[in-house]
């Protein structure tokens, strides 16, 4: 509670920074123009942003890895890395609420749905589903051009481009709870020009009626279901070769599917977890 | 500590990344020799619970060198990997366990303000770590190239979501109690004598407090719902493949967790650092008055919540080898039938005791009189918002914090 | 701050010292945009449904990061305006709507695994022509 960055004993380190930093700021000798001619004098290292750089190293590389990556349960892996760096990043800026969140909600709940989902479907063919040399052509110009636009439209904002504050009050996650309820506590951003905010509580309320609708709809969809003709997933599991499936697929009333295909099955119903032991 | 150091002379950054170091190392400590106490309590607790002596020969009668012996014969373990085993993901698996499990810590208070980082949602940090360490259990699974190892995995994996639902409704509710997530504020509100632990706030809290117990059981796959290493069903379950230090790191994980979630349940609850009886406050020292007492209190401090969060891993333990493990639609009824609904019933009876009775059923004997909301900032226009400035206990009906200030 | 415009957009990243300059915005933004690219190509890349799943989720991640780099005081320098509290809140339904998206999205994939036997999307023609 001394008022320092949100990053506890980081507090002196940061004071004396600023004691000799900002003057330099304010009198436009720093950020220097040019490269510093004396290499990398550690006179005083700013942990945020070896930090930030290091978090940022981490999201950006395991995004491309994703991208790079051709075995599926691998690029939830590194998805789940970089989702993970990424709430780093959100805690660094000072949006501890959101990283936290970031980590509970989308790490620990969406990956996790998603890697249960990989794991139900990573049957042997299709762990590994290699896209043709043209798909990777287009999506490497597709890609770089992209990149190339994002990247112009961020640098060209002149407002943007200034360091940071440096030091600023510790955030607290109360104004953000005042706001979902409806009520705005905070104070309106520094040279803002926005008067009667208001605040969020239809949209909680909205978001909190379409959570269950997707449940409930979700559930639906991938209920086990009960089937006369045999699923194509049944009938790969018998082993049979793949177009006369398609045919008995096709073709409703055709013979009852293997009896013990039903074990084997892996995807959308709970067997995986209760008939495991069977 | 950092301050310490500059004292010394050295460079800010310098000390900075020292105190970072020495705290990781503390708490990495805390956990490795935390599993190695309680792998020994644990065999002679299953011991006597089944009538027998438990280890006594290595180190003397009551067999005080079987965890080291335990952690040399794992070290000399010939180092496996199956064969259709994926490489990367099986040696990566423990590490992510372990990393989660170890992360939690950094918000855990141990006394006041002896925190790795004092986060303002720090209860909602660890318990959102703490969901993490379900990756390593289905990577583990996964990699081991293995029918019975992936069972195991996803069965953990869906019970230790499942039960993440209920374990944060009951962490809501000291939430409520204390009006913030700091961890280091919740055990500071519970000062005092024993009576103002958020146990013996009032009956909703009391009944939450065991249903947290239940699902931080579930949560770190302690019996009795271990089905997924079930010993008897599944041979070990997700980390059957491992062997030596490789499976040491997720022994290291699970302790870590279980003595994590009984520290939390410590100071969500028992009051964390503060004992039953305030000695240091009746001996007339406090964290203000100088530096050798206000070291001795926090050391107290530190012994209090050690002590709390030890007697919670054996009260696992002894359930451990009471009860029968259960099956996982059991463990599935249990989550969705029993814990959830009984833990919203009880938080909403706790929001209601805290709008009615917000001193307590006796006033002046629980609670302290006043009560200022950490947060409750004033708006724009200099007024106070809701009772953030006022003293005395929050009015019930009628003076409602919403009625104070429209939304435009 | 006036930086000569001529200097090309490589200058305000080389021109900082990694290890004594604070983070500005724009970090953040690269950070963001570096993340919804790699999010872009992996769903144009990627023939498995999951695997364009991820790359929707890199996108969305890309959005947050910039929503959450806009609100924050900490980048700007003194009396800049920021989002500040919106940015958040934003982020926050970003997250959430993510998950319900996730679920469903999940959802006809395996029902599309259980009818199709695969998870390529290549073979999802059943309508064409």
């Amino acid at each position: 509670m001394t008022g320092g960055l949100a990053m506890g004993t980081f507090d002196v380190g940061s004071t004396m920074m600023l004691d000799t930093l900002l003057p330099m700021a304010a009198a436009g000798q720093w950020p220097p123009l040019a490269l510093p001619s004396g290499a990398f004098a550690l006179a005083a290292v700013n942990w945020h942003s070896v930090l930030f750089l290091l978090f940022a190293a981490l999201t950006c590389g395991f995004a491309v890895a994703v991208v790079a990556a051709d075995n599926v349960v691998r690029m939830a892996l590194y998805l789940v890395f970089s989702l993970g760096s990424a709430a780093g990043l959100f805690f660094l800026a000072g949006a501890e609420f959101i990283g936290a969140m970031q980590l509970m909600i989308y790490v620990g709940g969406t990956l996790v749905l998603l890697v249960f989902g990989v794991m139900l479907t990573a049957q042997a063919p299709f762990v590994s589903i290699k896209p043709s040399s043209s798909d990777r052509t287009l999506a490497a110009v597709a890609g770089a051009s992209l990149l190339a636009l994002l990247l112009t439209a961020v640098f060209s904002v002149d407002a943007w481009r200034g360091p940071g504050a440096g030091v600023v009050p510790a955030p607290s996650a109360t104004p953000l709870g005042m706001a979902l309820v409806g009520v705005r506590v905070d104070d309106a951003p520094a040279g803002s020009p926005v008067t009667g905010r208001s605040g969020y509580m239809l949209p909680f309320e909205i978001v909190s009626v379409h959570l269950l609708v997707v449940l409930v709809g979700a559930a639906y969809l991938a209920r086990a279901k009960r089937r006369k003709t045999p699923r194509a997933i049944d009938a790969v599991a018998s082993s049979e070769p793949l177009d006369r499936v398609a045919a008995q697929v096709r073709a409703p009333g055709s013979p009852s599917q293997a009896p013990g295909a039903a074990n084997r099955t892996a995807g959308g119903s709970s067997s995986a977890l209760v008939g495991g032991g069977r | 500590m950092a301050d310490f150091l500059i004292g010394f002379g050295l460079p800010g950054w310098l000390a900075w990344l020292i105190a970072a170091l020495v705290a990781a190392v503390l708490i990495l400590n805390i956990i490795a020799g935390g599993a190695l106490a309680f792998i020994w309590a644990e065999r002679k607790i299953a011991a006597r619970i089944q009538d027998r002596l438990g280890p006594t020969r290595t180190g003397g009668r009551f067999g005080w060198l079987q965890s080291l012996a335990d952690g040399i014969k794992l070290l000399a373990k010939e180092d496996l990997m199956p064969d259709g085993a994926d490489g990367l993901l099986f040696r990566l698996a423990p590490y992510v366990s372990f990393c989660a499990s170890f992360c939690a810590f950094i918000a855990l208070p141990f006394a006041f303000d002896v925190v790795g980082q004092r986060l303002n949602v720090g209860v909602f940090f660890v318990v959102a770590v703490l969901g993490l360490e379900v990756f390593g259990v289905i990577l583990a699974g996964y990699a081991s190239a293995s029918k019975w190892s992936l069972f195991g995995a996803m069965r953990e994996a869906a019970q230790v979501v499942s039960y993440e639902v209920p374990l944060g409704m009951c962490v809501v509710v000291p939430v409520m109690l204390a009006g913030t997530m700091d961890l280091v504020t919740i055990g500071e509100k519970q000062a005092g004598w024993f009576t103002s632990w958020y146990l013996f706030h009032d009956p909703f809290t009391f009944v939450i407090f065991w249903i947290y117990v239940t699902c931080a059981v579930a949560s770190v796959n302690r019996a009795p719902f271990d089905l997924a290493e079930a010993e008897s069903e599944l041979v070990a379950g997700f980390h059957t493949e491992y062997s030596g230090l490789r499976w040491s790191f997720f022994f290291m994980a699970e302790y870590g967790s279980m003595f994590l979630v009984s520290a939390l349940a410590a100071v969500l609850f028992l009051g964390g650092w503060n004992g039953p009886i305030p000695l240091a406050t009746l001996a007339g020292l406090s964290e203000g008055t100088g530096d050798s007492a206000a070291y001795f209190v926090r050391l107290l401090g530190l012994a209090n919540l050690i002590g709390k969060a030890t007697l919670g891993v054996l009260f696992m333990m002894w359930i451990r080898w009471t009860l029968p493990r259960l099956r996982i639609d059991q463990v599935m009824t249990t989550c969705l039938k029993y814990c959830t609904p009984i833990a919203a019933v009880m938080f909403a009876g706790a929001m209601l005791w805290q709008l009615l009775l917000p001193a307590g059923l006796f006033p002046g004997w629980r609670r302290p009189a006043g009560e200022i909301r950490e947060g409750w900032l004033e708006g724009p226009g200099g007024s106070a918002v809701g009772h953030g400035a006022s003293v005395g206990a929050v009015a019930p009906t009628g003076d409602g914090v919403l009625a104070t200030r429209s939304p435009r | 701050m006036d930086m000569p415009a001529c200097h090309g957009v490589l200058v305000p990243v080389l021109a900082l010292n990694p290890f004594t300059d604070p983070i500005g915005v724009i970090h953040y933004l690269v950070v963001g945009a570096v993340l919804f690219t790699a999010g872009v190509a992996c769903m144009t890349l990627k023939r498995n449904a999951l695997g364009v799943l991820m790359g929707i989720e890199l996108v969305l991640n890309g959005a947050n990061m910039n929503f959450v780099a806009f609100s924050s005081p900490y980048l700007r320098a003194d009396g800049a305006p920021t989002l500040g509290l919106d940015g958040q809140v934003i982020a926050l339904f970003v997250i959430l709507l993510a998950a319900a998206e996730a679920a469903v999205a999940l959802a006809i994939t395996l029902n599309f695994y259980n009818n199709h036997a695969t998870v390529d999307v290549d073979r999802a023609d059943d309508l064409k022509g």
